[in-house]
């Protein structure tokens, strides 16, 4: 009879960090070889920028002793910070976009505690956020704060205001455009053919153009519409459309046979769709989804095109100060680090979710 | 040849199932040809005849996840037609179990099966949940409530599958071969499941390669080829004494594998 054999640990050498290396970047000769001229390679790149913002630079509020450094002026970003959050926004009111982060990021602690997750009271603060949000920070109404006009809205907060509407308005939308798009009601269904393809055959640049300009052409003369306001409606008009394929290549992944299980249960058409087939759709298309968002975040710049200071704009603005002319450079290295920040915190919250429904 | 097959051999059940004169095409493609067929109450049909030959055509119509386009329908006194209510009425009565289970792999093993009471029943979750764990108890199953369908074996997810149609408490269970997608040693443990609510009363029409749960378990066997029913008889009748010779030639090559 055979007797059992004991489980015994892999050899050091083969495996773990070590192996790793040996294997990867040692072994044979040749990779050793690349290894070294890879790691000059990268050094080389990295040292000047390494040397421009970190060894040689100053973080003096003074401009004058600024100039005496050969490096970045960090100065510069501790002086304006305040102006690339809110633009123009009044300086004596800052504290209310404050406020209303706070707001934000409480919920936020909130949802990552497990036990209030899913409650109702927790989706109902969520539900009321937007508009305190913009209670807060437009004022006005019954708040009995001073109005602040979307004009003087700018900055990272202007970006992140346009960017959450867009989504926030563009899903639904776009889930709504998706399913009618397979559906067989043909009126339907060729109405959101014709919407998607024509808002995804042309430029963004394009449809806020026409939103700012052309859209009030068609208005009474007397009825301003709100710039923020179009440039939102234009993001999420265009967004829709690219959310609304994506979805559709979700819903047209999932198994025939889940559709006819729940039609031989008795569902009707919308328990089916929103009892079945959404939620194991929208599952699949996460990663796209995501992948979406992060696009419509970064492309909120482009409404610097119709007039509005968004966070890149904010850029231009402030090295146009006498005080700090020209420093291009840093403000361009902050702006960017801001949208890094948020694009891959959005990329690792996929990640999160991904893994999240994988192991069901 | 608009002979009705019915079983006459249970002529004092009434007849739950009627398929009128049924037509129906893919395209050019005549898959069901002139269908005439009476199932009375608590009648376990077992429709066999190779592949291709239109049975799971046949029992799909039924619930109209596939349409007929001549005759008629009538199942638990409601006729079949366009009219997505009518349809809806039908299959809250009619429940049908997949060769590919089909379950939810969203929902846990729980809610699939009380999700179709929940919400099409309108019936409270409480008493939805109760019912739930009786079936999972009755098909073997009940400990394994709050897993999810990626978890379980293929046989054990097809009595999850029937649990779930057992659910909505139909007054006819159509199977589609249950167990043609299963590794051989658990086609025995969702069969078993069958024969029992078999013995419990339930209308059944199958579709099976399995003959010996045929034997078994049918009170009437139809015989399909090219789209017809070439055989209809009591089930002891069709196996010791086939008349026709396509089906003599089908039952050779499928006992004698």
């Amino acid at each position: 009879m055979a007797e059992k054999i004991e489980d015994r640990r892999p050899p050091v050498t083969s495996t773990g960090t070590v192996g790793w290396v040996r294997a990867n970047l040692l072994y044979p000769w040749y990779n050793a070889l690349l290894t070294v001229i890879a790691g000059w390679a990268i050094y080389s790149a990295v040292k000047p920028f390494i040397q421009w913002a970190i060894i040689n630079a100053s973080i003096t509020l003074d401009p004058a002793v600024a100039k005496e450094y050969s490096g970045a002026a960090w100065g510069f970003v501790r002086d304006m910070w305040p102006v690339f959050m809110v633009g123009i926004y009044p300086e004596e009111y800052r504290w209310r976009p404050a406020v209303a982060l706070l707001i934000i990021l409480a919920l936020v602690m909130l949802t990552l505690v497990e036990r209030f997750r899913g409650t109702k009271w927790l989706y109902a603060l969520w539900g009321c956020s937007p508009v305190a949000v913009f209670l807060i920070i437009h004022g006005g109404f019954f708040t009995g704060l001073e109005v602040v006009d979307t004009h003087y809205w700018g900055g990272l907060m202007l970006t992140l205001i346009l960017a959450s509407v867009a989504m926030l308005f563009a899903f639904p939308i776009s889930v709504l455009l998706a399913l009618g798009r397979t559906s067989d009601m043909p009126i339907i269904k060729s109405f959101c053919v014709a919407y998607i393809e024509l808002v995804r055959g042309v430029p963004l640049i394009t449809i806020l153009f026409m939103a700012s300009v052309v859209l009030p052409l068609f208005l009474p003369t007397d009825m301003e519409l709100d710039k923020v306001l179009r440039a939102m409606v234009g993001i999420t008009m265009f967004f829709s459309a690219y959310l609304a394929e994506n979805i559709r290549g979700g819903l047209q992944g999932l198994g025939k046979g889940q559709y006819e299980a729940a039609d031989a249960i008795g569902m009707s058409y919308w328990q089916k769709t929103v009892l079945i087939v959404l939620p194991q759709a929208l599952r699949i298309v996460i990663p796209p989804m995501v992948n979406n968002f992060i696009g419509i975040l970064k492309d909120t710049s482009l409404v610097g095109i119709v007039g509005l200071v968004d966070l890149l704009q904010i850029a231009f603005a402030t090295t146009s100060n006498p005080k700090w002319f020209g420093k291009l450079e840093e403000a361009y290295v902050f702006v960017a680090l801001w949208y890094w920040i948020l694009c891959y915190s959005l990329s690792r919250y996929s990640q999160h979710l991904e893994k999240k429904y994988a192991s069901k | 040849m608009s002979q009705i097959h019915t079983a006459t051999h249970l002529a004092d059940n009434p007849v739950i199932i009627e398929m009128d004169g049924v037509n129906k095409w893919y395209d050019q493609f005549h898959v069901l040809k002139d269908i005439n067929l009476q199932v009375r109450q608590q009648e376990k049909v077992v429709i066999c005849g190779p592949s291709g030959s239109g049975k799971s055509t046949l029992i799909r119509t039924l619930n109209r996840l596939e349409e007929h386009q001549e005759g008629n329908i009538i199942v638990d006194g409601t006729t079949l037609t366009n009219d997505t209510k009518n349809i809806e009425v039908i299959r809250r009565e009619v429940g049908m179990v997949f060769q590919q289970f089909n379950l939810f792999p969203h929902l846990s093993i729980l809610d699939n099966v009380t999700i179709g009471p929940v919400w099409v029943r309108k019936m409270p979750r409480k008493q939805a949940e109760e019912i739930a764990y009786s079936f999972l108890e009755r098909v073997g199953i009940g400990e394994q409530a709050h897993k999810f369908p990626g978890q379980l074996s293929g046989g054990q997810q097809q009595r999850v599958a029937i649990a779930r149609a057992l659910a909505m408490q139909p007054k006819i269970m159509l199977f589609d071969e249950p167990t043609s997608a299963l590794d051989p040693e658990m086609i025995k443990e969702v069969l078993d499941v069958m024969r029992e609510l078999a013995d419990q009363g339930m209308t059944m029409i199958c579709v099976t390669h399995e003959m010996g749960f045929a034997r078994e378990v049918a009170d009437t066997m139809v015989f399909m080829d090219q789209g017809q029913i070439v055989e209809y008889a009591p089930a002891k009748e069709f196996f010791t004494n086939p008349r026709e010779e396509r089906c003599k030639a089908f039952l050779e090559q499928i006992l004698n594998h």
